[in-house]
């Protein structure tokens, strides 16, 4: 076990010179002792990449690794002592389960009674036990999973477990059971968990710490409150949220709020700069009200789609072509399309922002 | 409500093209064969029906008996040296970029070169007095020469089919390394494992089927070999490199002994077919049988 430093660049590319021809741009993060993260983002934002890093399949181009404060950039993954669990689950074919389980450790020259406990501890906690003398080939795709992940965690001295989207392969019903099965074994050995996904649910269920990412740049790491509240970066804003949030291109003047052609009172003491600015804010926060509120803006039903839970709104603000979307509550008589609704934007849980960055 | 098929007889029309295909193809000329196997014909009006009699004289032709012999010891030979060289050698080429491609050019270049002209380049390149390998070796103080010698004509059949065959293993094999997952080489890092472990636990399973396809062509094409020796060495000196088509030929070609020809050629087929039924059953089940009870041992 242990905590992870990171404090580094990388480039697939002999030379870079921009920002494009990064994989990660230079970025520092520390990943504590016995935490669960999930790094999660789009496909090609990089996590892979740091993973990879992290696991010592890839060295960076620039910058380190440490592993409890000692540098390791320069160790090979055995040496790190990591686990690394794959998109598609890897088993070695022509062995047992058990003889699958037992392989780092008979790598690592472990007395044999040793490995048989160890192997018979780790298969009892996956749920493996009963197929431990079967062929490894002939199970499913979750069952080898399994497998994949017990390679990881029979090793005693684990330092850290990595994930690289592993529920890619399993059927949604099983997904669920072994998402499960990692946060209960995440509460009984207290390792390091590090996470790869590109879905926002199972992240913010999986993770304590969530770190999303873009174009090789981690733009905020919270919690999942913190990244649903208070989104650092547009991007977090966009990408977290079904659907995310709304950015509505704003303009302060003296203490007043232009926004799609109105003009908003701003709540005072709120100290924003004057200047062009974003204005977010969640779909679950616009809320319907009328006319005479001055935190309102009117917009045009495009959209009312009743998802059960909830309504759905799209509407278009009046004199421009923004969008806003809201989520309302279905016990409210829904707007129909063409209807002219009032939405308030301007509430406790809005967020501004300039240069797509959250102003505090 | 009862859900039977109506039966309709007129199907089988549409199987009729197929077996006047294989008829033509396959029965018909491996029913002449069988015709012939069964008489003796002394001239074309004077045939006599013999029963299995031909079939009884190949069991106990002796010259045939060693023939089959040489034949079996040969194919072995050319599967524990083709098979192992094939293997490292796609395990050795480079994977990716320009020297891939110019590699897989260079690796395949003997496959292209007709069966004939194989046996005339060796003829000429083991030649004592004017070969590049023949002279060298007489240079070098062995008295290498393959007209002469047994054992030296023997091996030089080998040493050919080695340099014109490895290459289709190794290509085969090469595809069958391109088609593993890097994830696989991945996890084998992080669990630790010795290049021994990658190549066993890895990448022989993985090659399990182009090997098998390997295994199986290099074996029947081996088993019929007949141009290369032919050209090389005509199956001497004396007997030494008369493979069984080559025999079978001089039989029935050069003696005109087509009864006995024709019992042999059945004789040879079925041989053909059995061993490669076993090879290919066993192939199947090494690495595939569940390990009931072995635990972990």
């Amino acid at each position: 076990m242990a905590r992870i430093d990171l404090d580094l660049a990388h480039s697939y590319l002999p030379d870079p010179q921009q920002d494009a021809d990064y994989a990660l741009l230079p970025l520092q993060m520390s990943f504590e002792d016995g935490g669960a993260y999930a790094l999660l983002g789009p496909s090609g934002c990089g996590k892979t990449t740091m993973l990879n890093i992290m696991s010592g399949l890839l060295a960076p181009s620039r910058g380190s690794v440490k592993f409890d404060g000692e540098d390791v950039t320069q160790r090979s993954p055995q040496q790190r002592n990591i686990a690394q669990v794959f998109q598609f689950p890897v088993i070695y074919d022509t062995m047992t389960v058990a003889d699958n389980l037992a392989f780092p450790l008979r790598n690592r020259r472990m007395p044999e009674a040793q490995i048989r406990k160890r192997v018979g501890e780790i298969a009892e906690m996956l749920e493996l036990s009963g197929q431990l003398n079967r062929r490894a080939a002939d199970l499913a795709a979750d069952a080898k999973q399994k497998i994949s992940l017990g390679r990881g965690l029979v090793r005693p001295d684990v330092s850290a477990v990595l994930f690289d989207e592993p529920l890619t392969v399993i059927d949604p019903h099983l997904k669920w059971q072994l998402r499960r099965k990692l946060k209960q074994i995440h509460h009984e050995l207290k390792l390091t968990l590090i996470y790869v996904t590109h879905d926002q649910v199972e992240a913010l269920t999986f993770a304590d710490q969530v770190m999303v990412m873009t174009r090789g740049q981690a733009v905020q790491v919270g919690s999942a409150d913190a990244l649903f509240e208070r989104p650092q970066h547009t991007f977090v804003g966009h990408f977290i949220g079904s659907p995310g949030m709304n950015f509505l291109p704003a303009r302060t003047v003296g203490g007043k709020l232009e926004v799609a052609g109105r003009t908003l009172a701003l709540p005072p003491n709120l100290g924003l700069p004057d200047g062009e600015l974003k204005l977010g804010i969640r779909p679950e926060y616009v809320a319907l009200t009328t006319a005479d509120d001055t935190a309102a803006l009117p917009v045009t039903v495009v959209q009312a789609l009743d998802i059960g839970t909830h309504v759905l709104l799209t509407g278009q603000c009046a004199g421009s072509d923004l969008k806003i979307k809201a989520r309302l509550s279905p016990e409210l008589a829904a707007p129909q399309r063409g209807d002219t609704v009032w939405l308030r934007v301007l509430e406790a849980h809005t967020c501004f922002y300039k240069n797509e960055e959250l102003i505090p | 409500m009862s859900t039977i098929k109506p039966v309709n007889q007129k199907a089988w029309w549409l199987v009729l093209p197929v077996v006047v295909c294989v008829a033509f193809s396959a029965v018909l000329p491996l029913m002449t064969v069988v015709n012939y196997s069964l008489q003796d014909i002394i001239s074309p009006e004077r045939r006599v029906f013999v029963g299995t009699e031909w079939f009884a004289a190949a069991m106990r032709d002796e010259e045939l008996h060693s023939a089959l012999w040489r034949q079996l010891t040969f194919s072995l030979a050319v599967l524990t040296v083709e098979i192992p060289l094939g293997i490292m050698l796609a395990l050795s080429m480079p994977a990716k970029g320009w020297k891939a491609s110019a590699v897989l050019v260079v690796v395949a270049l003997s496959l292209l070169i007709p069966w004939n002209v194989v046996g005339t380049i060796w003829q000429i390149f083991g030649r004592a007095d004017i070969g590049l390998l023949g002279a060298m070796l007489q240079k070098m103080g062995f008295d290498y020469n393959y007209t002469g010698n047994a054992t030296h004509a023997w091996l030089t059949v080998l040493v050919m089919d080695v340099w014109h065959w490895t290459p289709l293993v190794a290509l085969l094999c090469y595809a069958g390394l391109r088609s593993i997952p890097d994830a696989y080489y991945q996890a084998a890092r992080i669990d630790g494992a010795s290049r021994f472990a990658v190549f066993r636990y890895i990448q022989l399973p993985k090659m399990r089927g182009v090997l098998m396809i390997a295994v199986l062509l290099r074996f029947m094409d081996s088993f019929m070999i007949y141009t290369e020796p032919f050209v090389l060495t005509g199956g001497g000196p004396g007997n030494a490199t008369t493979f069984l088509s080559e025999y079978l030929t001089q039989k029935a070609v050069g003696q005109f002994d087509v009864g006995p020809a024709a019992a042999f050629s059945l004789i040879y087929f079925l041989i053909i077919l059995l061993l490669c039924f076993i090879l290919y059953n066993w192939m199947q089940r090494v690495g595939t049988a569940d390990k009931e009870g072995a635990g972990h041992e």
